[in-house]
């Protein structure tokens, strides 16, 4: 009983105070940044330096007219921003945020982890979940009964496709490394040494197909601006547009997160600074959360910094990079990582 | 015999193939401008001042006694390549002249701000300004008649119309 009411505290905290919040500030920090970048200033009119510049464009999505237009299939046509948001929300569940603490509460003694659901088989839940995604971008596109959202959709399963299989193959060898699937154990696992050092290329591989799996630049084939109007979310108005943008953002969030958990030590904090400071263990953990947090906005950042650096790749060149060096690389990963194994 | 110059694409080697050292540049680049200057002008609190020769908004001069230059002689409105100058003359309140416009209306929409009509007029009756925000929400409005344009000449006679109206001035 109690450890459900934890888990309904934890997921509204996680994702009214946490991942909301940071979507709003994603769309503000990806506005102002691509400005930054070129030499420009961004929105900075509502509010301090722009911070409510969200609320606003949130205001104007609620606000907007929602047609929906008559050629569509009305059933796919409403679903698919909801299949969307939904695995995009789901993914974050198993990533551990922090350690785990132990306090009563009341007169029981409780272990409170930081993290929603300490699933002994994480990796592969969040691999599983983070696939259904692209059902949302296929549905939609193909329920708009319109020949760009239908190439928008295509191309996002085909790019789905050929970069699920790098991304396994890229988590396999950090499996191997920690030989369990519990996020929590792959981040103990790197207490000594970050998997990104112990896996440069490995941590490569990972983060390429992140991009393609969330649908950044330079792998955002499935809206092609120039070429697809939009992509799969042409015919798409009001709240529903938003919320296919709602679940790109937290997509890049999870995808952020993992990158964190998987190569850069989780909630780890490096060079041994909290053992040093010897702090009471509940600062520990804040420091701890802190140290996640902090890693995870790096790429948040990082994103969108290699949105305004990077030119879109060009269809074949995906298809060629995905199956002809990614896949490839990956297994040569794996050999060399159990080769390593054995060794030492 | 032609020569002709055979020209191939260079061959990539190993490094230029894995793309990655050329990404790790280009985010140098893009990353060096986020800290740099911006270009941006934050406009009413901030106006960028145009050099002088600038062909803004147009006014009508007014002589030492404060009355209108104007003679109504319509060398403006026949210089005009956008026919956006409109003159109906009449006879002359004043004796040191014989006409003077009793309508002169410009319209700001049609006007190309050549400065052809600064050019044609005798008087120096008619000049452009360095007033380059007079947007309005109707066209009747931008129709500028005689009261507007001799205005317009109190705002601007000492240059300082931009000083008056920011707190910054962005002179480039």
């Amino acid at each position: 009983m109690l450890e459900a009411i934890l888990a309904l505290i934890k997921i509204g905290v996680v994702v009214f105070l946490v991942i909301l919040p940071l979507v709003m500030m994603l769309i503000l920090a990806e506005r102002r940044v691509s400005a930054f970048i070129q030499n420009r200033l961004g929105p900075n009119r509502v509010g301090w330096q722009g911070m409510m510049q969200p609320v606003a464009d949130g205001l104007k999505f609620l606000f907007k007219e929602d047609v929906i237009p008559g050629h569509v299939d009305r059933f796919l046509y409403l679903i698919a921003p909801g299949i969307i948001l939904f695995p995009a929300l789901l993914t974050f569940a198993v990533v551990p945020f922090g350690d785990q603490l132990t306090t009563y509460i009341g007169h029981t003694l409780v272990t409170i982890r930081f993290q929603i659901a300490d699933l002994n088989v994480g990796v592969l839940y969040i691999v599983a979940v983070a696939s259904l995604g692209v059902y949302g971008l296929v549905i939609g596109g193909y329920s708009s009964n319109n020949k760009y959202s239908m190439l928008g959709g295509l191309r996002s399963s085909a790019q789905m496709i050929s970069y699920e299989l790098p991304l396994g193959l890229a988590i396999i060898s950090v499996v191997m490394m920690s030989g369990s699937l519990r996020l929590q154990d792959i981040v103990v696992d790197q207490y000594e040494i970050w998997n990104v050092f112990r896996q440069p290329l490995g941590f490569i591989i990972f983060l390429v197909a992140s991009f393609a799996e969330t649908n950044r630049l330079p792998f955002d084939l499935p809206e092609a601006e120039q070429e697809l109007v939009g992509g799969y979310h042409t015919e798409y108005s009001s709240m529903k547009f938003a919320s296919f943008f709602l679940a790109e953002y937290i997509n890049m969030i999870t995808a952020s997160a993992l990158i964190t958990t998987l190569f850069f030590g989780g909630w780890h904090v490096p060079f041994g600074i909290l053992e040093a400071i010897n702090l009471p263990v509940l600062w520990e953990q804040i420091i701890q959360i802190l140290a996640f947090s902090l890693k995870t906005l790096f790429f948040l950042f990082f994103f969108i910094w290699v949105r305004w650096t990077l030119p879109r790749f060009r269809y074949d060149q995906l298809m060629n990079l995905g199956w002809k060096s990614m896949v490839p690389l990956g297994l040569l990963n794996i050999v060399l990582t159990a080769i390593g194994i054995a060794v030492f | 015999m032609i020569k002709v110059k055979k020209l191939r694409v260079p061959k990539m080697n190993f490094w230029e193939r894995i793309y990655l050292p050329n990404i790790i540049k280009g985010l140098r680049i893009t990353g060096r401008h986020i800290p740099k200057k911006k270009f941006t002008i934050q406009f009413p609190e901030e106006r960028w001042v145009p050099r002088p020769g600038y062909r803004g908004a147009h006014r009508l001069n007014k002589d030492e006694k404060g009355r209108i230059k104007c003679v109504a002689c319509e060398m403006c409105s026949s210089a005009c390549p956008a026919n956006c100058i409109h003159i109906i003359g009449g006879v002359a309140p004043w004796d040191d002249r014989e006409k003077y416009p009793v309508v002169f209306e410009i319209d700001m929409l049609r006007c190309i701000y050549c400065g052809m009509c600064e050019e044609a007029c005798p008087r120096e009756a008619i000049e452009l300004t360095e007033v380059y925000d007079f947007a309005d929400y109707s066209r009747e409005a931008l129709i500028w008649d005689k009261e507007r344009l001799l205005a317009m000449y109190d705002l601007t006679k000492d240059g300082n119309y931009h000083k008056n109206k920011a707190q910054k001035l962005i002179i480039q």
